[in-house]
């Protein structure tokens, strides 16, 4: 049976977007393990985290919770999140961004029949589903047109009181911004791994995310030494 | 003398047949080396990193249906359909895509697998193994650069409920204790 779209090529051993020479023989992991050949590595760092704290004290006495990781997925997300007895739902996003769309071109992100396309690939579940979302940055790569679709389906899939962890740069004048992957490392400490750059659909300030989530019940906003704005959005 | 034994006996390519049986008696040392040197000796499994065993299905095989399996599998191949090897393993190899539901006591990914998967006790994605369905298991390994899409609910396993229960001759006096005690405190 021939796959549609994003996953056309999935059954055929293809990486989809990503090119064979991209890949490394190990990594910290996801997007981690992606690193050009022939670029400079970059660190790791293990940084405290107010976003994450947020997040997980908001679900700390609950299990059996429905979350959903729009990174890569890691073993150390994966054990974190099942170990609270949650279950968890995998999507690599940046990933079928690119299979989708192709790599940062804005124009191809505002063809609405591409948009209603990616979005039922990536965000196909039903209403309420998720009590909370694990973004991470995933929303800067997105052209204004896909960014709004896809910021209104979480809000739909996303129940009543859930929780929504994104990330921001800080600063919006950056041509480009450093693209990291998240592990959670515990409650309070996030693993950061800077893999590459990568030129940002648009940058966000406080007012800007505000609009962004007009519908959300409450804001959160914690600076981070390494210039992110972690957003925790309370639906 | 090995190299006599070697010489009557043709190399085989699975080794399940010389496998000893329970029933035998306990087998003597000369027979136990002798059944490692053949496998050994297999030229096949020079190329193969794991010591498989089991039923295989090679890379130029593809299989439309249901598959029970009573023995460790190894796709290689196509499959579509359903796979079952309830009390043993799975493994999909780099070659292989399966299309199919899949139940097994252990997984082991390293090639495609497109829908759900049951692993009793655990499955292992590989680096370059895509899954992309629901899993229910035990304990999950997922290697950095596996390409995964779906949900994983971890299976706890439930404690024995029917063993026995030694603290209950135990239970009766701590019961009875405090009601003799709150019996004595209404005579009074």
């Amino acid at each position: 049976m021939p796959l549609p779209g994003p996953l056309k090529n999935f059954m055929r051993g293809s990486r989809g977007g990503q090119p064979a020479g991209e890949r490394s023989a190990a990594g910290a992991g996801g997007p981690a393990s992606r690193q050009p050949i022939g670029t400079p590595a970059f660190a790791s760092t293990t940084r405290p985290s107010r976003g994450i704290e947020e997040f997980f004290d908001s679900i700390r006495d609950q299990s059996g919770l429905t979350i959903l990781d729009l990174g890569s997925t890691s073993q150390q997300n994966v054990s974190f999140i099942t170990n609270l007895g949650h279950r968890l739902y995998a999507e690599d996003f940046l990933r079928l961004l690119k299979e989708s769309f192709g790599s940062d071109d804005p124009a191809a992100q505002s063809n609405s029949g591409s948009i209603d396309y990616f979005l039922h690939h990536a965000l196909e579940y039903p209403e309420g589903h998720f009590d909370g979302v694990l973004i991470w940055d995933a929303l800067e790569y997105l052209a204004p047109a896909l960014l709004a679709a896809v910021v209104e389906r979480l809000i739909k899939i996303v129940r009543p009181k859930g929780y929504m962890l994104a990330f921001f740069h800080s600063d919006d004048k950056l041509e480009s911004v450093p693209f990291y992957t998240f592990r959670i490392q515990d409650m309070k400490t996030l693993q950061v791994a800077q893999n590459s750059t990568r030129k940002p659909a648009q940058l966000f300030n406080n007012r800007s995310l505000e609009r962004l989530f007009g519908r959300a019940e409450s804001m959160k906003f914690f600076l981070t030494r390494d210039r992110l704005r972690e957003v925790i959005v309370k639906m | 003398m090995w190299n006599k034994r070697r010489e009557e006996e043709p190399p085989k390519p699975i080794s399940q047949s010389i496998v000893p049986t329970p029933a035998q008696p306990a087998p003597n040392p000369i027979e136990v080396k002798k059944e490692a040197t053949t496998m050994s000796s297999t030229p096949v499994r020079a190329f193969e990193p794991e010591n498989r065993g089991g039923a295989t299905i090679g890379k130029s095989v593809k299989v439309v249906g249901q598959i029970f399996a009573k023995e460790d599998l190894y796709v290689d191949g196509a499959v579509e359909g359903t796979v079952e090897a309830l009390e043993h393993k799975l493994t999909i190899g780099p070659h292989g895509t399966v299309q199919a539901a899949i139940k097994a006591r252990e997984v082991l990914a390293l090639g495609s697998i497109q829908g759900n998967v049951e692993a009793t006790e655990r499955i292992e994605i590989r680096k370059d193994a895509k899954l992309i369905g629901d899993i229910r298991t035990a304990r999950i390994v997922i290697e950095d650069g596996a390409y995964f899409k779906g949900s994983i609910d971890i299976i706890r396993p439930e404690p024995a409920k029917v063993a026995p229960k030694p603290p209950a001759p135990a239970a009766v006096p701590a019961v009875a204790v405090p009601m003799a005690a709150a019996a004595s405190e209404i005579k009074r």
